[in-house]
């Protein structure tokens, strides 16, 4: 494994490392450089300390685990790879991502997953250990969302106005009851087994990537969140 | 309901002197205008579907069809237009908000008209283009404040920031594929390589067949992401960061489920058959700080070896908007003026929001100049530019190169009638039914639209060598090549100009 310092580097300078450094790499004393991996395929990345803003963005495969917190954007517009994240991410957490995996063991900002798409075999994932801000899955046209809100006392561990627009994919919130204001494009209900079934593999990953135990989870019901119409918005308009 | 009665706009006019019946009208109509009736043996139409593309009348053998305005009329009134109550109709109808396309076609002042270009006499001598070198070569991108030389004494050009060269400055502007045909895209992006400048793949993404014109292609990233991935924006020759469009500022784009294809879903890389949403703003963007993380971050992703554009459309601000962005590391500003076309706007968005390029254009640059940062950024004009002469007074007035759509798509066959939002283009232009996209032939449209552009080259080089002027770097921003005439003084100094006769 190749070492790098990230002490006193800009992300330019750091990125260009990466670059040469080959595959297996640990960063170290990382202190809020941007940009982390942009746009990289193949890279085994482990983070010590804090990336900042849009880590693995436009990411086209490999991993990312951060040991620590990520913040903003955090694999915006990501294609393929997997970013696991210890802490907590910003805003806008996999915005627009079209495929791959973000695994979050705590809490995620506004905007977690909005506009984010699937397209044939690509799936995208998001899994938020913790609770989540406003606006999850805004947009959503595609892949999962699961939050499993672990150690929230709220009845649902997401902010407001979940699923604005939402027109393609699923949510998954492990909650005690549905966010009260929950959008006219979402349909809700309980997960049933058949639900369940299809993310068992997704929090077998995420328990197994933050040495849990998934057995644990099933303390609290979980709800689907899925699209009433793949196109909400075609009576908005008249042709003129 | 008699209420929803609309008045056709256009009476289709057919000469039964002329009319063989040879039903080619019935099957050039998608609108379904035309039928055949065996009873009678003639052909009848029905006005109400008639959008006025002029596709029946350009392919009748016998000439026997005219579309005319109806002369059929509401009570006439100087201040309810008949578009006015129509449009009232249609809404109490459906609910619906009214969907457009193409460019806002209200009467606003058309300031390019009120703008003329200087010619030498005497002293200065014009310059014949025929005859003596005039060079129509521009660069665009982030130009360096100072010459550096090397220990030699030759300049410095390995650290240039990178840019984009252009043998003619116009380029094609945006349009998805989606918005328009297979065959659209092909005769663009064939034209640009051959013309020596760039199409743009709009926020559509980019068809596979397209890759290879990747150095004549700009790839652009919208708030939806569409199609935008590794391989996307390594194709590209540059990435433009689409934030508004002149036909709709401040709102996004809806490209109905109906429109995605299977094709053009592979482009964007959504399901057949969803919608795809643009939502208004990028959700990452919310200050000049934020854009600025955008450009870098497309710039990490592709190693700073490509321009990044910042599209906006001209708004009430622009120049305070355009003195951030020319401060957030992007390379070229594109900004485009509200008479830009599009594939489907509100009307009401179209026709209401935004304003003239000629005086944004002015306006930015004067902005950027007093703040002496012109030299961070390129600037690219589009929205409304009709002929070689708004590309002089464009590049007079400060740009260095202008976009241009609505006349590609005019040189591919358009005829304006506005109706791209339905998504039946008659000349296989907006549409993606097959049968009506292989009216286009790309070995014919690309060739049309090297037409054009170098006869607009050709008049460009014309018109500079009358002003005595043989490059365009002489020409940018040259204000004191153009006079103003019927303009008011705020006008005037806005635009930079002084008036004619001055």
């Amino acid at each position: 494994m190749n070492r790098i310092d990230a002490n006193g580097r800009d992300f330019r300078a750091l990125n260009e490392e990466i670059r040469a450094a080959g595959q297996e790499i640990l960063i170290e004393n990382c202190m809020g450089q941007r940009y982390i991996a942009a746009g990289m395929s193949g890279v085994s990345l482990t983070i010590q300390g804090i990336p900042g803003n849009a880590l693995g963005c436009y990411l086209n495969g490999g991993t990312i685990r951060v040991h620590g917190n990520a913040q903003d954007q955090t694999g915006d517009t990501m294609n393929s790879g997997t970013i696991v994240v210890d802490g907590s991410c910003g805003d806008a957490t996999g915005y627009s991502m079209r495929g791959g995996k973000i695994l979050v063991r705590g809490n995620a900002g506004y905007r977690v997953g909005i506009h984010m798409k699937a397209y044939r075999e690509q799936q995208p994932l998001i899994v938020v250990g913790g609770e989540t801000g406003s606006f999850l899955g805004e947009y959503q046209a595609g892949g999962t969302i699961i939050v499993l809100g672990i150690g929230s006392e709220k009845k649902a561990p997401v902010g407001n106005l979940c699923g604005t627009g939402m027109h393609g994919g699923k949510m998954f919130l492990r909650a005690e009851e549905l966010p009260a204001d929950l959008p006219p494009q979402v349909a809700a209900s309980k997960a049933t087994e058949e639900d369940m079934a299809e993310i068992d593999g997704y929090l077998e990953e995420f328990c197994a990537a933050f040495s849990m135990e998934k057995q644990s989870l099933f303390d609290r019901p979980f709800y689907v969140l899925r699209p009433n119409s793949a196109n909400p918005y075609q009576n908005l308009y008249t042709f003129n | 309901m008699a209420i929803n009665y609309n008045i056709p706009e256009y009476d289709v006019l057919r000469d039964p002197q002329r009319c063989i019946a040879c039903r080619v009208c019935e099957r050039q109509c998608a609108n379904e205008v035309h039928s055949f009736d065996p009873d009678s043996g003639t052909m009848k139409s029905d006005e109400s579907k008639c959008v006025n593309c002029h596709r029946c009348v350009a392919l009748c053998p016998t000439h026997a069809l005219k579309i005319v305005k109806n002369p059929d009329t509401f009570r006439l009134n100087a201040y309810w237009g008949q578009n006015d109550i129509s449009e009232i109709y249609r809404q109490a109808e459906t609910g619906g908000m009214l969907l457009s396309s193409m460019g806002n076609p209200k009467p606003y002042p058309i300031y390019w008209d009120k703008i003329l270009i200087n010619a030498s006499q005497v002293t200065n001598p014009s310059i014949d283009p025929l005859r003596e070198p005039m060079e129509t070569r521009t660069f665009l991108g982030k130009k360096p404040g100072a010459i550096e030389r090397n220990p030699d004494g030759s300049i410095k050009t390995d650290s240039l920031p990178p840019q984009l060269k252009l043998e003619v400055p116009i380029l094609f502007s945006a349009m998805s594929y989606g918005s328009i045909s297979y065959n659209a895209h092909q005769s663009l992006a064939r034209a640009a390589q051959e013309l020596g400048t760039y199409y743009n793949t709009g926020e559509g993404g980019l068809h596979e067949d397209f890759y290879k014109y990747g150095p004549n292609t700009i790839v652009q990233v919208a708030s939806g992401r569409f199609g935008v991935h590794h391989d996307y924006l390594e194709a590209g020759a540059a990435i433009e960061i689409k934030i508004g469009q002149g036909a709709k500022p401040g709102i996004g784009g809806h490209l109905t489920g109906a429109k995605i294809t299977d094709a053009v879903s592979r482009t964007r890389m959504i399901p057949k058959g969803t919608d795809a949403i643009s939502p208004a703003p990028h959700h990452d963007i919310y200050s000049i700080e934020d854009l600025r993380q955008l450009v870098y971050s497309l710039k990490e992703a592709t190693e700073y070896k490509k321009p990044i554009i910042v599209k906006i459309a001209a708004v009430h601000n622009v120049a305070a908007i355009a003195s951030g962005i020319a401060r957030s590391g992007a390379d070229i500003i594109a900004i485009d003026g509200f008479r830009g076309g599009t594939g489907a706007a509100p009307t009401r968005i179209r026709d209401n929001v935004g304003i003239p390029i000629e005086l944004a254009l002015a306006a930015v640059d004067e902005r950027l100049r007093q703040e002496q940062i012109r030299s961070n950024v390129s600037l690219i004009v589009a929205g409304g530019i009709r002929n070689s002469a708004d590309v002089v007074k464009a590049i007079a007035l400060g740009a260095d190169a202008v976009y241009i759509a609505t006349p590609a798509l005019i040189a591919l066959g358009c005829h304006l009638c506005r109706t791209c939002q339905i998504g039946k283009c008659n000349w296989g232009i907006a549409t993606q039914r097959p049968d009506l996209v292989k009216r286009l032939n790309p070995d014919i449209g690309y060739k049309r639209l090297m037409n054009l552009v170098s006869a607009w080259q050709h008049e460009i080089m014309e018109m500079m060598g009358g002003m005595g002027i043989n490059s365009i770097e002489a020409m940018r921003g040259n204000r004191l090549m153009l006079r103003g005439v019927g303009l008011n003084e705020k006008e005037l100094e806005i635009l930079g100009i002084k008036h004619a006769g001055e």
